[in-house]
Formats: C-alpha cells, sequence, structure tokens
C-alpha cells in the first residue's frame, strides 16, 4: 500500500476507534456496575442496551450550552478542549500492532508522561474559570492530587525503561519477547496501576468530583457538550491507561495463534473491566489520606523499586 | 524542520510577549505555558528531543501547575486585575525595555557578524544526555541534587505540625 495513505489510514483509525470505544464504554461500566449490583442497567434501547450511548449522545448535543455570566469565559472554554487534546496526543505513541504507529519516537514514553501531566491543566483550569466554591475545590483537589501521584508514576515506569534500556515504546514491546515486564517488574506495575487510577481521576480516586460533598466539583457549571468532553475525556483516559499498562508490563500485542491487534485489544479490555470493577468495589478515601498515602507510602516504595531493579540490572550486567 | 523552526519561535516570541502585557494572572501564566511549549518545539527541531520532553513535564506539566495552584488559593479577582493596570505604567516599560534592547542588539550582532551555526546537526536522545550527565557533569549533578534536598527538609521544616506543648 501507498505510505502515505497507510499513515493518514492510521492516523484515522487511532482518533476513530478510542473516541468510538470511549462512548461505547458508558454503556459497558452502566451494565457491568449493574450486574455487580445485581440489577439490569440500561436494557432497553436497542440490543442489550448498547443503543442507550447513541440516545444520551442526541440528548447531550441538544441540551443548551450555557457559560455562566461570572466565569471566565475563554478559559472556560478551552478548559474541556484541554483533556481531549492531551489524551488522544498520547494514543500517537502507543504501539497497537507491529508497524501500526503513529509515531513511533525515541522518547514515546517521556512523550505520554509529558501529556499526562499537561492533562492537570484541563481540571484546575475549568474549576478556576467557572468562578463558583465547588468547582474551585475540586480544581484546588485535582491540582494536588494528580501532580502528587504524577511523581511516582514516573518513577514506577523507569523499571521497565532501565531493562530494556530504551523510552521507545517498540523497544519496550520486543524486550517482553520471553517474558512479560509484569513478572520482574510486578512492584512497579501496581504503582502504575494506582497512579494512573488518579490520574484519570476514577474512583476511588475520584476526590475533584465527590458528588456527595462538592456537587460534581470541577464541572459543577459546565452543560452540554462541554461537560460531555469532560464524560469523554475520563473514558479515554482509561481506555489510555489500560493500553499503556498492557504495552508496559503484559507484552504489548505480542501472544500466540491470534493476529497481534487482538491480543492487544483482549488485553486492554481485561484492565478497562478491571478499572470498573474498582468503581464498583472500593470506597473514597478522605483527601488527606490520599495525600500521604502517595507521598509515604507510594514515592518511597517507588524508589526501592528504582533501586533495586538497577542493582540488579547492573549485577546482571557485569 | 526549518520552517518548524521558525513557527514555534515567533510562537514563543508572541506568547512571551502577550505574557507581560496580561493584567490577569491566570491568563498571564497561560501565555507562558503556551510558550514553554513552542520552545520545547524549539528543542525538539534542534535535535534535542530528550531536552524538549523534560522542558514539558518539569516546567510546563509540574511547575506551572504549582503556580496556578498558588494563584487559585489567592482567589485574585477584578480589584487585583486593577491594581496590576495601575503598576504597569508606560514609563515602566523603559528601563527593561532599554534593556531587552541591548541584548535584542548583541543577538543581532552575533547573527551578522560571527560564523553562527543554525540547528545541531546531530540529534542527541536520552542516552547521549544522561552519558554526559553522569559523566564529566556528575558534581553539577550532585550540587543540584543536594540543593534540591536543602529544599526538601526546609519546606519539611516549614510545613511541619507544631504539637501542643502539654
Amino acid at each position: 500500500m501507498n505510505p502515505i495513505l497507510k499513515s493518514l489510514l492510521i492516523l484515522f483509525l487511532v482518533i476513530f476507534i478510542p473516541l468510538n470505544l470511549a462512548a461505547g464504554l458508558i454503556w459497558l461500566e452502566r451494565r457491568l456496575l449493574a450486574l455487580w449490583q445485581d440489577r439490569y442497567g440500561p436494557n432497553r434501547v436497542g440490543p442489550f442496551g448498547v443503543l442507550q450511548v447513541l440516545a444520551d449522545m442526541i440528548k447531550i448535543f441538544f441540551k443548551e450550552d450555557w457559560i455562566p455570566p461570572f466565569a471566565d469565559k475563554a478559559v472556560f472554554v478551552i478548559a474541556p478542549a484541554i483533556i481531549m487534546i492531551t489524551v488522544l496526543m498520547s494514543f500517537t505513541v502507543v504501539p497497537w500492532a507491529p508497524g501500526a504507529t503513529v509515531a513511533n519516537m525515541n522518547i514515546g514514553l517521556l512523550f505520554f508522561l509529558a501529556m499526562s501531566s499537561l492533562g492537570v491543566y484541563s481540571i484546575v483550569l475549568a474549576g478556576w474559570a467557572s468562578d463558583s466554591k465547588y468547582s474551585l475545590l475540586g480544581g484546588l483537589r485535582a491540582s494536588a492530587q494528580m501532580l502528587s501521584y504524577e511523581v511516582f508514576m514516573g518513577l514506577s515506569l523507569m523499571g521497565t525503561v532501565l531493562l530494556t534500556g530504551s523510552f521507545r515504546l517498540n523497544n519496550i514491546v520486543d524486550a517482553q519477547r520471553h517474558m512479560w515486564f509484569v513478572i520482574p517488574q510486578f512492584l512497579g506495575f501496581v504503582l502504575f496501576l494506582i497512579a494512573g487510577v488518579a490520574e484519570t481521576r476514577r474512583l476511588p480516586f475520584d476526590l475533584p468530583e465527590a458528588e456527595s460533598e462538592l456537587v460534581a466539583g470541577f464541572h459543577s457549571e459546565y452543560s452540554g457538550m462541554k461537560f460531555g468532553m469532560f464524560f469523554v475525556g475520563e473514558y479515554l483516559g482509561v481506555i489510555l491507561i489500560s493500553a499503556m499498562i498492557t504495552v508496559l508490563f503484559f507484552g504489548g500485542w505480542r501472544g500466540p495463534w491470534l493476529p497481534p491487534i487482538v491480543w492487544f485489544a483482549l488485553k486492554t479490555l481485561c484492565f478497562i473491566c478491571f478499572f470498573i470493577l474498582l468503581r464498583a468495589a472500593l470506597p473514597r478515601p478522605r483527601f488527606d489520606q490520599l495525600m500521604s498515602w502517595g507521598w509515604k507510602v507510594m514515592l518511597p516504595l517507588a524508589l526501592i523499586n528504582l533501586l533495586v531493579t538497577g542493582a540488579v540490572a547492573l549485577a546482571a550486567r557485569t | 524542520m526549518d520552517a518548524l523552526f521558525y513557527i514555534a519561535s515567533a510562537v514563543a516570541i508572541i506568547a512571551t510577549f502577550l505574557m507581560l502585557t496580561r493584567m490577569n494572572v491566570v491568563h498571564a501564566l497561560l501565555f507562558l505555558i503556551v510558550s514553554l511549549l513552542a520552545v520545547a518545539v524549539v528543542f525538539y527541531t534542534l535535535g534535542a528531543p530528550f531536552v524538549a520532553a523534560l522542558e514539558i513535564i518539569i516546567y510546563a506539566g509540574a511547575i506551572m501547575v504549582l503556580f496556578i495552584f498558588v494563584v487559585m488559593m489567592l482567589n485574585l479577582g477584578k480589584r487585583a486585575a486593577a491594581q496590576e493596570r495601575e503598576w504597569q505604567r508606560p514609563s515602566l516599560w523603559v528601563g527593561p525595555s532599554a534593556l531587552a534592547a541591548v541584548l535584542v542588539a548583541e543577538v543581532v550582532y552575533l547573527l551578522t557578524h560571527a560564523d553562527t551555526r543554525m540547528s545541531g546537526a546531530v540529534a542527541l536522545g536520552p542516552r547521549q544526555v544522561s552519558q554526559s550527565l553522569f559523566g564529566p557533569y556528575l558534581i553539577g549533578a550532585e550540587l543540584a541534587s543536594m540543593l534540591l534536598l536543602g529544599g526538601l527538609v526546609g519546606a519539611f521544616h516549614l510545613g511541619r505540625r507544631i504539637r501542643e506543648k502539654r
């Protein structure tokens, strides 16, 4: 095939598939939550209620797109776009299958970390621009939470980088030819999983939203499709973190018999379901518990993991 | 690549200028973030992808978030903007503009007279940067880490909760 056409096709699919999956996840989450809580969930519109999402989408597009008169208009409008841009940019470095990456950069992993660190702005600015107490509280919580969990998110990944000797995600997948990194880097995997949940602000780390105390947190004042962007952005984040866990710790597209892309999709789907199960199973901690857990437990563990991995890698080489 | 370099540089300069002239602190910070991102693109086009990534992760992603965090806590409103307007009188611009003009003149002189080389010939990946950082420049890295440790201890001292005396 023509190489330009091929890269255009990959580009299109990388934007098209995650966006539609994110919308589909809303249905999946509601059905799975219902299953675990012994109810039915949405099952009326279309087969198994799949078209519920479509109905909700049509509804949300026809809602009034209201900007509160007291809000900072420009920042209020930019904020929901930032989360979509940063998450979609991160998808460019994910190796979906051999040869199917938008940008095969030698700093791929750092690019992912950079984009996830820019995602904080969306939440913080939304909270600030809304100019309401609850939004501001949500924004403050978000900036503190995401900043502290980002620190050991990066550190927890350095173990895999040490074992591979490269930031390029394709090399990391290749290095797992014989053994998935989840075995030598189990601690790193657990730390990254927790940091990933905190970065996507999913339960039990959804303190910036916290419906029971802050109305809806940082997006209290948002309506219509602007709210929808936050919502879809959150699900895109879940897909991104699941895909990154697959790439970094579970061998990416590697697997016997089935074609690579199918393996990738299956592994990613497992982690997406795990994210949803977390929401069904765990309560929300207090904010000070969250912060001290992050700095006093997770950060030292990430540092120890890095030190031990470095020592073992050095001993194995000499 | 050259066109990319000039576009990114233009964005950086315009964003920095807008940052200086904003009255609202958060808007100023947002333009500064845009400027930092543009500088990261400049680094990338000059063949330093690792530095570009660090620029985004550390400056745009961590330090500026802290700035915005503090500004949010202060809750500056319209009054602060009015005060800012009061302070930014045209006469205030004379001194900094003169100093900046000297710098611009120097750059113009360098570009027109000395033999300057544009864009680096080789791309430096993470490996080369780390090797020189932990090789010949090890002392610099260690001194910086000591400085950070000092800051950390100081912050812990200030933030520690004083126990009531019984």
